[in-house]
């Protein structure tokens, strides 16, 4: 009860401390609402407007016909080439794919002889290179096959193959770019906050001043917790209402509530880390060195920017000790894929458990890390 | 002579105002050259301002300043009368740099200045001897004495012979040996350079009884100007003290009275503090020395000492706030323990800075510390209301604590330490910066505490006078107690006529390496070097060189700027992987025939694919996709055995998991080519080709990357990542820092431009930055196993091209940043998010829409990333990436200049 009290008033302090930093406060609301849009609309994780070249020495209608099949916003308008710049134009990055048709392409095709069009695709371009070239050779064989079946008899396939995608049957990548962008933020902003405020605490020797006052480093820390926590999630909780459901128009599967308290619990975690990483430092300098070692991993190997299961399994199964890993996976199991409790419920208890390991690293540290303040 | 005749500086109607408060209103004052002229006043009266305005460090607002017959808001006067005046602003060491040596700070200065190898040497060696600081000159500045810092300030201000010497503040907090030895150099000095005018603001008025001539100030106003003995017979009174006082306008005066300390009736019962032999280590040094005294409950016990003699230490090991490394220190008999929240209760504790919530508003502020000392709710407002009318906040309730005056500012630090009436108080310096009438006010409420209410009350003070006050006290000095007792007796003990000269006789007698007396040197001749040119290769030599020791000696910033990009290298090249491999599929098979397990065992055997137990129904497939068990169901129909044998199509439905666009992109081009391929196999199996092959071959070549593995694509890739992130972030930390730390005033007063200042920050940082790419070119190849393919001194100097470009990135975002910590976030993520997401890291730039197509051309990023895997992976030379390195070239430039442009010259 009494824990209780001191941490409301001390959640409160710090609510205001917030709000009276005006730069934070913009901070805040531009990752939730300007920085989603940004990143939803600008970021095309399938294919998109790929630049293709294409050394036509045909000149056959089947050829033009190749050519002209290939249009955005999946492919950029194609440029035709000559094949002595084909190799440059790839080198310095100008087209990720360059097509070449030889000469008497169409003849070969019409008499059956199985002529070989050539496909240079910049395999330093992973995402793009990959899917692309898929879509190349469909495009390619439909065309070929169209044209064929015009001026023959119909044939057809032994086995019929339909392929449909769940949970985003055309594959936009804003629906997914989108919701892991607010997490990226999530995790940002938590980390950032609550680290940022022990050490301004520290320098300005209030922190001191409130260990001299019968209150624990639990309270302390908890309160911050509380309130950092609170205003991200508001604001977490806007931006799924108003940007991704409204302005960006994406579904959410699941339940929105079932998120915010999975988002509630990493918050906790995520918190404690970052205060964590504010007992480490010595100053501020440092605890931003510390917040790159530390989130930009957290964000590139959660998950939620490639999939798990590529990564080696080392990385993989050190990954799992990231309360972000948990996040990225029940975030995407609540919002696109509709699951519900029964489902994520171990991604929620990973979560606790992590954050209150750190809680703990946290709070056997506090006292002893006000003496760290050097400048 | 003819220069004392003139004068120095004529200020005309001159007024400064901050934000809503006015700090200089309407001063008008002519001082001669070759004078020593003080401004006195406490402290937050305006001289601070004043004097930065007279040095050219602040913009001036409104009226007119003139120094030696010139205008100071003319930037090319301003710039050519730089190198004659000498700036010490306020505050210990605060132009200095706290991890140089004594000589490299001097040595930093005459750069700065200009003065060439032979010259700086020279310079250097007759001020330190005639300072004494020579027997130190190796040892950093940080690591110096409060006295011994503002000696090396003066050999900083005086390396160029300066004809105006500006100190602000510089005895303030010094313990009075030393500032007794520094007011003996002044005198000195001004007997060799008689020509020189020296301006000194000070809140002693003590020690400006020595000066020329006087300009008392209050509230941003001059109250009286004259000589020292013109200001006393105007007033009548018998110390400057009090003739300043009598100077004050008639309402502020109104509220003083003499201060009497009545004396103490008390008993000896269990003393409130006991500190026996308290030992406090940092390391190596020691900052607290086996002090021990016993406060008895009710008295008033002093400790006096300079800044950094171990006062606030000793003060934090009895609030339990700093673990003693030896010694024993008690609380009411308790011993000092640090979960024991009861004690807690008993005392208030009131630190050095103000350290109460500025954003808070005073009421909040009170309430906020009664509520969390638990006072019953219904008792909060009478004792809030009792306080208020105790400590005379009533006019100031609803302020935010930060805008109110200092002295305001200190009664509800006070106030805020009693609410829950405590009956001890431990004050570290609660009345330094306040001024003499707002200290005698504070005594006063300190005094009711002690002799109505029997408050224990332990201060630290490096006032003198209020020392005199005490019941006991301690001269402290260099972590050790050297005497204690009680102030008259201190003074008779030592024959002295007053308590300073009393602790002056007690610091020779314990003096040791400090007191090297000054040599009797002759100072260098008023031959003043005073070049200045538009870009001066030695000051930007000068401003990289201090740049590159601060960062050598910074262990913790010089790791993490090369082995941090190394970590990240590491975990992004083994995490970071875009091979879609390992997927997660399950089969719903209704037929069950041979044909169907054949069509399934073409994906099963497939590297990509792992099989998961086989589905039993509908159900059970969308409750599997849900929770992301597997991103892969194949539905093979009834009959599909019977239908593919009797030529009839069966229809074989595929869903992929689309929650991650490219995975799920990636899933189904996989199965498109397994299907195809057993389409193949089929066809050449059966005994009648019915089955027709394209009627045309599509060839792919992946080129630069045959084996097509992901991380020959991500290394060159994640080096030009990394090189933007960290370099940005230091070169922003860089120069924000000095920001912060104050000594960005040396850009302001002396002849550094911003170009020289800002390209001399970052040069250090390219250096690092070109290591931090070897390191990590050398992990690719050697742990990584992607070797550079192409010209290495291509990539080299794209490299260095690059880092020059985010650094500058640094510098820009650092014009516009006030706090490290603001510098920091825009930093980190304005260099994120176009890098990660824009500069073709993922995507080429050229897939991007709107926005962040814009974002990605205009980022150098997108530029170096071509030539990072052009040269890595791609073979390609110098011809090849000319345009990319030209473009490259460009943003470092553009980047310094737009920063110097957006950088100020003087403070606003």
């Amino acid at each position: 009860m009494r824990h209780l009290s001191n941490i409301i008033r001390l959640g409160g302090k710090e609510l205001r401390s917030l709000w009276s930093d005006k730069v934070l406060l913009v901070l805040v609301i531009w990752v939730f609402t300007g920085g989603i849009y940004v990143a939803a609309t600008a970021t095309a994780t399938d294919i998109r407007n790929a630049p293709i070249g294409i050394v036509d020495e045909d000149h056959s209608p089947l050829s033009e016909r190749i050519a002209s099949a290939f249009y955005p916003p999946y492919f950029l308008p194609p440029v035709s080439i000559q094949l002595a710049d084909a190799d440059r134009l790839l080198d310095i990055g100008q087209f990720t794919f360059v097509l070449h048709i030889p000469a008497r392409f169409e003849r070969n095709v019409l008499a059956g002889k199985q002529p070989v069009a050539q496909l240079n695709v910049d395999a330093t371009r992973m995402t793009q290179a990959f899917i692309g070239t898929n879509y190349v050779r469909n495009i390619f064989t439909g065309e070929i096959d169209t044209f064929v079946e015009s001026r023959r008899a119909e044939t057809s396939t032994p086995i019929e193959l339909k392929l449909r995608y769940r949970f985003n049957p055309n594959l936009e990548s804003h629906w997914f770019g989108s919701v892991m962008e607010i997490i990226n933020n999530i995790n940002l902003l938590a980390i950032i906050l609550a680290g940022a405020a022990i050490i301004r605490e520290r320098e300005h020797g209030t922190l001191e001043h409130l260990l001299v006052m019968p209150l624990t480093p639990f309270e302390i820390m908890s309160a911050k917790v509380l309130a950092n926590g609170l205003v991200i999630i508001a604001a977490a909780w806007f931006s799924i209402e108003v940007m991704i459901q409204g302005v960006l128009g994406v579904p959410v599967e699941g339940s929105v509530s079932l998120f915010l308290l999975g988002a509630t619990l990493y918050l906790f975690s995520a918190t404690a880390i970052g205060i964590f990483l504010g007992t480490l430092a010595r100053s501020m300098p440092q605890l931003g060195l510390l917040m790159i070692l530390v989130i930009l991993p957290l964000q590139m190997l959660s998950g939620g920017i490639t999939p798990r299961e590529s990564m080696p399994s080392l990385v993989q199964d050190i990954m799992l000790a990231a309360p972000t890993t948990h996040f990225v996976s029940l975030a995407q199991g609540i919002l696109y894929r509709g699951a519900g409790l029964d489902v994520v419920w171990p991604q929620f208890l990973a979560i606790i458990g992590i954050g209150v390991v750190f809680f703990l690293f946290a709070l056997a540290r506090f006292r002893r890390s006000i003496t760290l303040t050097s400048l | 002579m003819e220069a004392v005749s003139s004068l120095a500086v004529q200020l005309d109607h001159v007024g400064h105002r901050y934000a809503d408060a006015s700090a200089v209103d309407d001063v008008s004052l002519d001082i001669p050259a070759g004078r020593m002229m003080g401004i006195i006043g406490p402290d937050g009266v305006g001289k601070s301002t004043l004097l930065s305005l007279v040095a050219g460090a602040r913009m001036i607002q409104s009226g007119r300043v003139s120094v030696f017959g010139g205008d100071m808001s003319d930037v090319r006067f301003r710039d050519g009368v730089a190198p004659r005046i000498a700036y010490m602003p306020q505050g210990l060491g605060k132009n200095l740099y706290a991890s140089l040596s004594v000589r490299e700070n001097v040595d930093f200065f005459g750069r700065l200045f200009g003065q060439g190898n032979s010259e700086r040497r020279r310079r250097i060696a007759e001020l330190l001897d005639s300072t004494g600081l020579a027997p130190f000159a190796g040892r950093a500045a940080g690591k110096l004495s409060g006295g011994m810092k503002q000696k090396l300030g003066l050999c900083c201000a005086l390396i160029h012979d300066p004809d105006l010497l500006i100190l602000d503040e510089p005895t303030t907090g010094v313990d009075p040996l030393s500032r007794r030895q520094f007011w003996e150099l002044i005198a000195r000095l001004r007997e060799r350079r008689p020509e020189m005018t020296v301006v000194v603001a000070t809140a002693y008025m003590e020690e400006a009884q020595r000066f020329d001539w006087l300009a008392a100030m209050d509230a941003g106003r001059l109250l009286a100007t004259g000589t020292p003995a013109e200001l006393l017979a105007q007033t009548g009174a018998t110390d400057l003290d009090n003739a300043f006082i009598q100077l004050l306008p008639e309402e502020k005066r109104s509220k003083h009275h003499k201060l009497i300390v009545p004396t103490r009736h008390g008993g000896a019962d269990v003393p409130a503090i006991e500190a026996e032999g308290l030992t406090c280590r940092f390391g190596r040094f020691t900052a607290v020395d086996q002090v021990s005294f016993r406060i008895e409950r009710g008295e008033i016990f002093g400790f006096l000492g300079s800044n950094g003699c171990g006062k606030t230490t000793t003060m934090k090991m009895l609030t339990g706030l700093l673990p003693a490394s030896e010694g024993e220190a008690r609380l009411f008999g308790h011993v000092v323990d640090p979960q024991d929240m009861a004690t807690r209760r008993r005392v208030g504790y009131m630190s050095q800075a103000f350290s109460l919530y500025g954003e808070l508003t005073v009421r909040q502020n009170l309430e906020l510390h009664a509520r969390l000392f638990h006072l019953p709710a219904e008792r909060i407002q009478q004792r809030l209301a009792d306080l208020v009318l105790t400590f005379d906040l009533a006019s100031y309730l609803d302020e935010p604590s930060a805008n109110l005056p200092l002295g305001i500012r200190q009664r509800l630090s006070l106030a805020v330490a009693v609410v829950h009436q405590p009956e001890m108080l431990i004050l570290d310096e609660p009345t330094s910066g306040v001024d003499p009438i707002a200290r005698d006010g504070f005594w006063e409420l300190l005094i009711k505490l002690s002799r109505e209410q029997g408050v224990t009350i332990f201060i630290s003070t490096h006032f003198m006078n209020e020392g005199e006050r005490c019941d006991r006290i301690a001269l402290m000095h260099a972590g050790k107690v050297l005497a204690s007792d009680t102030p008259r007796q201190l003074q008779q003990a030592r024959r002295a006529t007053s308590l300073e000269e009393a602790f002056i006789d007690v610091l020779q007698e314990a003096a040791g390496e400090e007191m090297v007396p000054p040599t009797a040197s002759a100072l260098p001749p008023a031959k003043a070097i005073r070049r200045r040119g538009q870009l001066q290769l030695r000051r930007l030599g000068g401003i990289a060189w201090r740049e590159s020791l601060e960062l050598l000696r910074d262990p913790v910033r010089l790791v993490f700027a090369l082995l941090g990009s190394a970590l990240l290298m590491l975990i992004m090249g083994y995490g970071l992987t875009l091979d879609v491999e390992d997927l997660r599929f399950a089969v719903l098979d209704y037929d069950h025939s041979p044909q169907s397990r054949d069509y399934v065992q073409s994906l099963s055997g497939s590297r990509y694919f792992l099989e998961e137990p086989p589905l039993r129904d509908a159900e059970d497939m969308e409750q599997r996709m849900r929770s992301g068990e597997i991103a892969l169901a194949l539905e093979i129909p009834p009959g599909f055995g019977r239908d593919l044998k009797r030529g009839h199509v069966p229809e074989v439905g595929v869903w992929a998991d689309g929650s991650m666009p490219f995975r799920g992109e990636t899933a189904g081009g996989y199965v498109q080519g397994m299907h195809y391929q057993y389409l193949l196999g089929l066809s050449r199996r059966s005994p009648n080709p019915a089955v027709p092959t394209g009627a045309a071959d599509l060839e792919v070549r992946y080129r630069y990357n045959q084996a097509y593995q992901s991380l020959y694509a991500m290394v060159p890739a994640v080096i030009p990542l990394l090189l933007v992130f960290i370099p940005a972030i230091l070169t922003a930390l860089a120069v924000v820092r000095e920001k912060e730390l104050g000594s960005i005033i040396n850009l302001y007063v002396t002849p550094v431009t911003r170009l020289e200042f800002l390209v001399g920050k970052q040069l250090p940082y390219i250096g690092v930055s070109m290591v931090s790419f070897l390191v990590l070119t050398t992990l690719s190849i050697w742990l990584f196993r992607v070797p550079v393919k192409g010209d290495f001194w291509v990539l080299a100097l794209g490299a260095f091209l690059y880092v020059s470009a985010t650094t500058a990135l640094g510098l820009l975002v650092s014009t516009f940043t006030r706090t490290q910590i603001a510098a920091l976030a825009t930093a980190a993520i304005g260099t994120l998010l176009p890098t990660v997401q824009f500069s073709g890291l993922i995507d080429p730039v050229a897939s991007l829409e709107g926005v962040g197509r814009w974002i990605g051309q205009c980022f150098p990023t997108s530029y170096f990333l071509v030539v990072s895997r052009g040269v890595f992976t791609k073979d390609l030379g110098l011809d090849a990436l000319a345009g990319q390195l030209a473009v490259l070239a460009l943003f470092a430039p553009i980047l310094v200049i737009v920063s110097a442009a957006l950088l100020h010259k003087q403070e606003r």
